[in-house]
């Protein structure tokens, strides 16, 4: 497949740069900020990108989606990552549908995925129990007694979790941490009984949060896909979701770097303007070339991803390893050659900045994903 | 479709007929490349008749015009020679500045007596060109160059030195960039002339690099006679074919250390070995992965701006990152395959290892980023020209 979009994905892109830019632009996540917003995300705005039809754009028409793929979701991430619109596009879709999709069994898919693509049902997933991505390492325990499952432990690091209305958890079933087989996914409503939420605010204003179980008692029903064997579906879902947050992270780093290339064009400093720097001016142009490297790496993946292609976990490693490299240094390069008023709340480069080192660190950093790239490669 | 199947099947026979055994191997290094010439050297006679049979049949330059002795070929059926070509693992069976860049400028700007003088002799290997561009007083700053030539009504009296002319020492023509007027900017007043090495006048000397090799002379000019009808497109406005060869020529560098090469990191796990499926040396495998994803990531960029090309969309400026990219990318490379085989590789004679080649490709590899304009050069290209800083 020749790596361009087609007319409809170009359509598709500029429609969502038009209504994100509009709708919801760095000031809508300054404002919800401000306004220590209860709910961390607009809910209007929301269910508009619902009725556009965005939260069903990978999910396929049989449960309710447009079946548009994956590509087509990375374009409204990446517009998304430009604008630093808020949302549950992430937690919601690009991760817990797409894990359902994969997973679940044709009842399950039936049920949740068309609440899900219509806006109305908010699904995360719960993987994360220590400092880093681990999926392998996961503990926490779901014990069978009496034909029902308990589940006891905590996680962090649940994207929306104070929000979402059903939570996937990744439990053991059986061996012990670090076991590739013995996982299981749980689907628990955020309600059930001995499940508590605490949010957590990051750094970049967004929804987080941690969870925690005890004797939370439900029957093998809540099990999606098979149990004990769910890191395989769940690896699928990590190199998608990964791909996914590489969009995002492409749109951040291509408005924080546009931005500064215009203000070096109009900051004068010693008579001059900073961008006849020599010093500034190699500095941009070999970040250009990685930004390059970044959207081919970006769009491959996503389109291996479409096509079911066998390479699609050595990408994805490599597209989000790419991706918080460029990422770290641009937004880094942005605050520095803004000077000090890169450094100010007032102007929106903070904002990039935070969102960026949150994205690159979300289900797996540079050197879990660069360790993955070689692994993956045979070395 | 039915054409093109019996166009590979047919090409697929004649090469097995054609193509000796012994020329179906990988090149090795530079004495296994073929440039022809009026004393044309073969390290072994199979290379003669794999040159003469392919130049016999247009398939040296696939897609030239049958009549300037090209294949005759449209893209579809260069590409099937070329892929039963890899297939087969037939060589290269001519190549050198003639076939890939006097020949396309030659097909863009020159007249048609020029074509019907230069393009057969080029496709069959008969002459060996060489480029004078740059000088001593200009190198990245090619506009600048001084190399006279003084109209004397039916020929050009041509005055000056070039350095840098790859295989000056066994070209048997040069095209060359002279200034014909000094009187306004500096890409004006610069015409593209050929002419025979053998002109009265000209002198080369080979200059010894790091690698130990030869690959560059310097050439002199002292009162050369050139005739007029040597003269390609306009006087005065030869920049216009300069830049065009030099953004042919940047293109050809940055594909240096890319496609049909193995892979890097099998070096890496045949030198040093594996650990629990890791590369025993934990420092250096994260120096190759990330080598790796950029190789792909670089890899993947050339694709998507061929892809925008045939969809009609034409070179956008992603293009401007190839040379600077590509070249930077080839030294870290041949850094890495030094850390890769450790001291030894750096033996320099000795049958041993192959010895030589490894730090012979090392320092070669240094030049990659100064010629065709250095890598500063690209990236102040791209800071005015793309991003229009300045």
């Amino acid at each position: 497949m020749p790596l361009i979009l087609n007319e409809e994905e170009q359509m598709l892109k500029d429609a969502a740069a038009g209504f994100l830019t509009e709708k919801a632009p760095v000031a809508a996540l300054r404002q919800l900020r401000d306004e220590r917003s209860e709910s961390g995300y607009d809910k209007d705005l929301w269910r508009e990108m619902a009725e556009m039809g965005w939260a069903g754009i990978a999910i396929p028409e049989a449960y309710g989606g447009l079946g548009y793929g994956y590509v087509g979701l990375g374009l409204v991430l990446e517009q998304m990552g430009r604008n630093l619109s808020v949302s549950p596009l992430q937690s919601a879709v690009a991760t817990a549908a797409t894990l359902i999709n994969i997973a679940g069994s044709e009842e399950q898919k039936q049920a949740l995925l068309p609440d899900i693509a219509a806006g109305t049902l908010l699904v995360t997933l719960a993987l994360q129990e220590g400092r880093h991505h681990a999926p392998a390492n996961t503990a926490l325990t779901a014990t069978f007694k009496d034909g029902s499952y308990v589940l006891n432990g905590k996680k962090v690091a649940v994207i929306d979790a104070h929000v979402a209305d059903k939570i996937i958890v990744v439990a053991r079933t059986s061996g012990s941490a670090g076991d590739s087989t013995g996982l299981s996914l749980f689907l628990l409503d955020s309600d059930t009984v001995g499940l508590s939420r605490e949010r957590v605010i990051m750094v970049d204003s967004r929804n987080s949060g941690t969870i925690a179980l005890h004797n939370v008692t439900v029957g093998s029903d809540s099990i999606i896909g098979e149990p004990n064997a769910a890191l395989e579906a769940l690896e699928q879902t990590l190199s998608i979701a990964n791909t996914c947050l590489a969009a995002e992270m492409l749109g951040l780093s291509l408005q924080a770097y546009e931005t500064t290339i215009e203000y070096l064009k109009q900051r004068s400093q010693f008579g001059a303007v900073l961008a006849s720097f020599q010093g500034l001016q190699h500095r941009a142009a070999d970040m250009f070339a990685e930004l390059e490297l970044c959207k081919s790496m970006v769009l491959a993946t996503l389109q291996a991803i479409d096509a079911q292609a066998d390479n699609v976990h050595l990408l994805a490693a490599g597209a989000k390893a790419k991706l918080c490299e460029v990422t770290e240094r641009v937004t880094n390069e942005a605050i520095q050659m803004h000077g000090g008023i890169g450094m100010t709340d007032e102007f929106d480069m903070g904002f990039y900045l935070k969102r960026a080192r949150v994205a690159q660190q979300t289900l797996g950093g540079y050197s879990y994903q660069l360790d993955r790239f070689a692994s993956l490669s045979g070395f | 479709m039915s054409d093109l199947k019996q166009f590979r099947a047919d090409t697929r026979a004649w090469l097995e007929q054609n193509c000796p055994q012994s020329m179906r191997k990988p090149i090795m290094d530079e004495t296994d490349t073929v440039g022809g010439g009026r004393n044309p050297t073969f390290k072994h006679p199979d290379q003669k008749l794999w040159m003469d049979a392919m130049g016999a049949k247009g398939w040296t330059v696939p897609t030239w015009p049958k009549e300037y002795g090209g294949g005759g070929l449209n893209k579809e059926q260069a590409k099937i020679l070329r892929q039963e070509m890899i297939d087969l693992q037939c060589r290269t069976p001519l190549q050198g500045m003639g076939i890939s860049m006097l020949g396309p400028a030659l097909l863009e700007y020159g007249s048609e007596e020029q074509r019907l003088q230069h393009l057969p002799k080029i496709a069959r290997g008969d002459i060996w060109w060489c480029q004078g561009y740059s000088e001593p007083g200009a190198g990245s700053d090619l506009a600048s160059l001084q190399t006279k030539a003084e109209d004397q009504g039916d020929h050009y009296l041509v005055n000056g030195s070039k350095i840098w002319t790859s295989g000056a020492d066994k070209a048997d023509w040069i095209f060359c960039l002279v200034r014909t007027d000094n009187s306004g900017s500096k890409h004006h007043g610069i015409s593209f002339v050929l002419f025979d090495m053998t002109t009265p006048g000209v002198t080369v000397k080979p200059i010894l690099l790091i690698s130990g090799r030869s690959p560059f002379c310097e050439t002199f000019f002292d009162d050369v006679k050139v005739p007029k009808e040597n003269l390609m497109g306009e006087q005065d406005k030869g920049w216009t074919i300069a830049k065009y060869l030099l953004t042919h020529e940047r293109e050809m560098i940055s594909g240096i250390g890319g496609a049909a090469k193995k892979k890097f990191s099998e070096h890496a796990i045949d030198a040093i070995g594996l650990v629990n499926g890791r590369l025993a040396d934990p420092v250096l495998r994260v120096d190759i992965a990330k080598f790796e994803l950029n190789a792909l990531a670089f890899a993947k960029t050339m694709e998507k701006v061929g892809d925008e090309t045939k969809s009609g969309k034409g070179l956008g400026p992603a293009s401007s990152i190839f040379k600077y990219y590509g070249t930077e990318l080839n030294k870290t490379r041949c850094e890495l395959m030094i850390d890769v085989y450790g001291e030894q590789a750096m033996g320099w004679e000795g049958d041993e290892y192959s010895a030589g080649h490894i730090p012979r490709t090392w320092l070669r590899s240094k030049g990659n980023s100064i010629e065709g304009g250095t890598s500063e050069v690209q990236l102040n290209i791209i800071s005015k020209r793309v991003l229009g800083l300045k």
